[in-house]
């Protein structure tokens, strides 16, 4: 056992509450629905006791655990309360989740981003339910009096050995709701884990198969009005005019104005919010509104922004952000040079649920009711634009179909409070999909320039990158290879643009993991080396004699997964018409090895099988840590082959699924097998390490299946005019 | 104002819209208040919206209202009474969902598939399903519960 120091110090959160609020029943929906439909309703507790802000226990031994982050698709509404379940030592049948509201004061970092609601939130689930485990424990030796060290708990129950007593939780709960929290808690040994480690399925799936209204999409109240909004159909133009009278006078439609959601030290962002009784006649209107334009800046080109990038990446970067020997020597002295430059266009995130938000904006308090990966960050930018108090905006998140980065940033719930302020109403805002596409956050357009030096014994001596992207590079020059290489030189460079750009799944890492892997690749095979073989070399010269301090991986763990993967694959067997490609990355705090199989069918290529192996530590959920994988890299899949977002004259070119292509079905792996690394340590966030290295795999797949290199995303309208075609 | 007769899910609604050309999809979320059935794309290329319409798989953010009338219309809330269709069940048994929502719509789309081909093989799926997008990723387990849905019907 460890023992660990609580927070839980506070008399506030020790409240005895009695039962029967809505909230219940909608808990009770997901225990009932998991049992045959016609075995009775599981009973509903006459009385809760609220144990700490993490969980409430009933006088009949339901508890309920509050799931305190965003969920968005990456299953923490089910990992993170299995956590807590696990130290409170409950059986999980006998567990409701219901998704906690922001509340800063009892939560700590309630977002959804960067994979990393398991890591950082595992110390304080585990203390949440250990602490209300103890407290159990107390009220039982006080009811028996006995000494507590005498008490043992499995599965909701206590119990007495000597005296072969046993007391449920629920039977306790009242006593313990009294109890002063402890200090110290003892946490469980990995070993002792009855629920971390099993797979359970996702609490909100039969809600989910059912159609039950869980998005924010669904949100609807008495009184509620609807919105709609128009901005500037290109980055670099501003509303100069607009005339609403057609569209007011059309039914259904209560007012069309202006909105401002700028804070107020800054330059005005104006749009155009129409409100109505229905969605429909909303979007009907919004065709009506007649909208002047001005240029505001420059109107930017895709064109534009490539020879911008090829500019900057001609010169010489006046401070390298790495710089480790002397790689302008090592290149002199190479016997061979090989130099590629990749390239990947703007991606829009495209989560199903186009963005939306409640809220109502009432005299005293406002209610914000959304998805959103960010609730406290949006609490405050609504507090700032209306100039509230933090303490009078409430947020609660709904299920959030797919985020991807997008709900990080909440400009569409700051617009739906500016419209609920101005039409003195509950509004419920709601982007088309156009709307969604046109006015993103995207994952911004790169282009990298990598070198490496081979000597005349195929040794990696020089390794010099290049790269640049829209505000910002995608390299990370403390990451593999640096490390390996005796000569290591990075250069970053920053095009400014006046476009949105944002995290976007594994942001940065889902360009520059397809392009290392790929360059890495075509290296191995100049030095004449089996791509894995040549990799675990380069970790080995990590692991004995690194060059420099800040290498940001443990080697060994990355060389860990692509030994695993070497061995759950058969690397090395050749199986006629199917060709392979690896590739291995290191992000978010998780390790990923990939083998990509490609066979041909024809003139196309099939995914046949993708082998993983991963090491995120600890598995809290297999099933859902499995999900994750195959999903991360279906979606890599998809982005590598297809994604593209274009500008011309500041405009986006894709503006539905018609023209801006997204992987389907038919174009997904046959299948894919995943393996873990077993090793005890605390756990990592599986959210996006699937997705980046797959795109490394797939062109290197490509190459040995077609003989040809690509260089240029999207691959299936490639640069180098090679037809790649999946089904 | 126009009004339309609709049976969904096996009851009678009169529902008054302003436009002629409202999607069923619309009048489903707002009208009727059954949010089972999603938006998406509004143009047909997503399959969020998937309903039966006289047991057809249809897109109901790209059909009118007018089209709908004196249709049997089924949408994921009427799919099942308790929520034990196989596909639902299959659904469950494969924890097909990542975010969800772009579940419903697979799920009728798969009901479909099913109803008018019992047995479909993995191209068969695969064409079938081509219409209805996840950007979570969740295809390989959508194949696995159809399939698994297709053994316990047939």
């Amino acid at each position: 056992m460890t023992l660990i120091n609580t927070t839980f110090k506070r008399r506030s959160f020790l409240k005895v509450s009695a039962a029967s609020t809505g909230g219940l029943v909608i808990g009770f929906n997901w225990l009932t629905s998991c049992t045959p439909a016609d075995q009775p309703v599981s009973e509903v507790p006459d009385e809760w006791f609220d144990i700490n802000a993490f969980l409430k226990i009933g006088d009949n031994g339901i508890v309920t655990i509050y799931s305190p982050n965003p969920e968005i698709g990456q299953n923490v509404k089910t990992a993170m309360p299995m956590i807590v379940a696990e130290e409170l030592d409950v059986d999980w049948e006998m567990v409701s989740v219901e998704q906690a509201p922001l509340d800063s004061e009892n939560y700590s970092r309630q977002v959804a981003g960067g994979s990393q609601s398991i890591r950082r939130g595992w110390n304080g689930l585990r203390m949440a339910g250990a602490t209300a485990r103890r407290m159990l424990l107390e009220a039982a030796a006080k009811e028996w009096n006995v000494p507590i060290e005498e008490l043992t708990t499995d599965m909701g129950m206590i119990y007495h050995k000597s005296s072969e007593r046993s007391i449920s939780y629920g039977e306790v709960a009242s006593l313990a709701a009294g109890i002063t929290p402890p200090e110290q808690v003892d946490l469980k040994d990995p070993g002792q884990f009855k629920i971390i480690g099993t797979p359970r399925k996702n609490v909100d799936g039969p809600k989910i198969v059912m159609g039950e209204p869980l998005f924010g999409l669904d949100v609807d109240r008495e009184g509620m009005l609807y919105a709609g909004i128009i901005h500037a159909p290109a980055f670099g133009m501003k509303m100069k005019s607009f005339n609403a009278e057609s569209a007011k006078a059309m039914p259904g439609i209560r007012d069309v104005f202006v909105i401002n959601t700028a804070p107020p030290d800054r330059d005005p962002y104006e749009q155009i919010a129409v409100v109505g009784n229905s969605t429909w006649e909303v979007f009907k209107a919004k065709s009506s509104v007649e909208v002047e334009w001005e240029k505001a800046g420059d109107l930017e080109n895709t064109g534009g922004h490539f020879d911008s990038m090829d500019d900057l990446l001609g010169s010489r970067a006046q401070e390298p952000s790495r710089n480790d020997g002397n790689a302008e020597k090592a290149f002199e002295n190479a016997a061979k040079v090989i130099e590629r430059t990749y390239t990947a266009p703007f991606l829009a995130h495209n989560t199903m649920e186009p963005m939306n938000f409640f809220a109502d904006v009432r005299q005293n308090e406002v209610e914000l009711l959304g998805p959103i990966q960010t609730p406290q960050r949006l609490r405050s930018q609504v507090a700032t634009l209306l100039g509230r108090d933090e303490s009078t905006v409430s947020v609660m998140m709904t299920r959030q179909g797919g985020g991807f980065g997008r709900r990080l940033y909440g400009n569409f719930g700051v617009e739906a409070a500016a419209i609920s302020d101005i039409i003195k109403a509950p509004v419920k805002l709601v982007y088309t999909r156009e709307d969604d596409m046109t006015q993103g956050t995207y994952r911004p357009a790169y282009r990298v320039v990598y070198r490496a030096a081979l000597d005349a014994s195929n040794n990696l001596i020089g390794f010099h990158i290049k790269g640049t992207g829209i505000h910002g590079s995608p390299v990370f020059e403390n990451r593999f290879p640096a490390g390996t290489v005796e000569n290591y030189l990075v250069e970053n460079f920053r095009l400014d643009s006046n476009i949105t750009t944002g995290a976007w799944r594994a942001p940065r890492s889902n360009f520059i993991a397809g392009a290392e892997q790929s360059f890495l690749d075509e290296v191995a095979e100049a030095a004449g080396k089996d791509p894995i073989d040549f990799r675990l070399e380069l970790f080995e010269r990590a692991m004995s004699n690194p060059i420099g301090e800040n290498n940001d991986y443990d080697a060994s763990r990355y060389a860990g997964v692509l030994k695993l993967v070497k061995e759950k694959s058969d690397w090395g067997t050749e199986t006629p018409g199917v060709f392979r490609g690896v590739s291995a990355y290191y992000c978010h705090n998780s390790y990923v090895a990939q083998v990509l199989d490609l066979v041909r069918e024809g003139d196309d290529l099939r995914i046949k099988k993708v082998t993983c192996a991963v090491d995120c530590g600890i598995v809290v959920n297999p099933e859902g840590a499995l999900n994750q994988i195959e999903g991360g890299l279906t979606d890599g899949i998809g982005h590598a082959m297809y994604g593209a977002l274009t500008f011309n004259e500041g405009k986006p070119e894709q503006d539905n699924f018609h023209t801006y292509r997204l992987i389907r079905h038919g174009e997904a792996p046959v299948e894919i097998d995943t393996h873990f690394v077993q090793n005890g340590i605390d756990p990592t966030g599986l959210g996006e390490p699937g997705l980046p290295p797959i795109s490394g795999a797939l062109a290197n797949a490509i190459y040995q299946a077609t003989g040809n290199r690509l260089y240029s995303q999207p691959f299936a309208n490639n640069n180098e005019g090679v037809k790649v075609n999946l089904i | 104002m126009a009004q339309y007769n609709l049976n969904v899910n096996g009851t009678n609604h009169q529902v008054e819209v302003s436009h002629e050309d409202t999607p069923l999809l619309w009048v489903l979320r707002d009208h009727l208040k059954l949010a089972g059935t999603k938006f998406g794309c509004g143009i047909a290329q997503c399959g969020s919206c998937t309903v039966h319409v006289d047991g057809i798989a249809t897109r109901a953010c790209s059909l009118p209202v007018s089209a709908a009338e004196g249709k049997s219309i089924i949408t994921i809330e009427g799919l099942s009474e308790k929520g034990d269709h196989p596909l639902q069940k299959a659904w469950i048994e494969h924890d097909v969902p990542q975010c969800g929502y772009c579940q419903a719509g697979q799920i009728m789309n798969a009901a479909a598939l099913l109803e008018q081909n019992p047995n479909p093989s993995d191209d068969e799926i695969d064409s079938a399903m081509n219409g209805n997008l996840c950007r979570c990723g969740t295809y390989l387990r959508v194949k696995a519960a159809i399939k698994t849905a297709a053994s316990q019907m047939s």
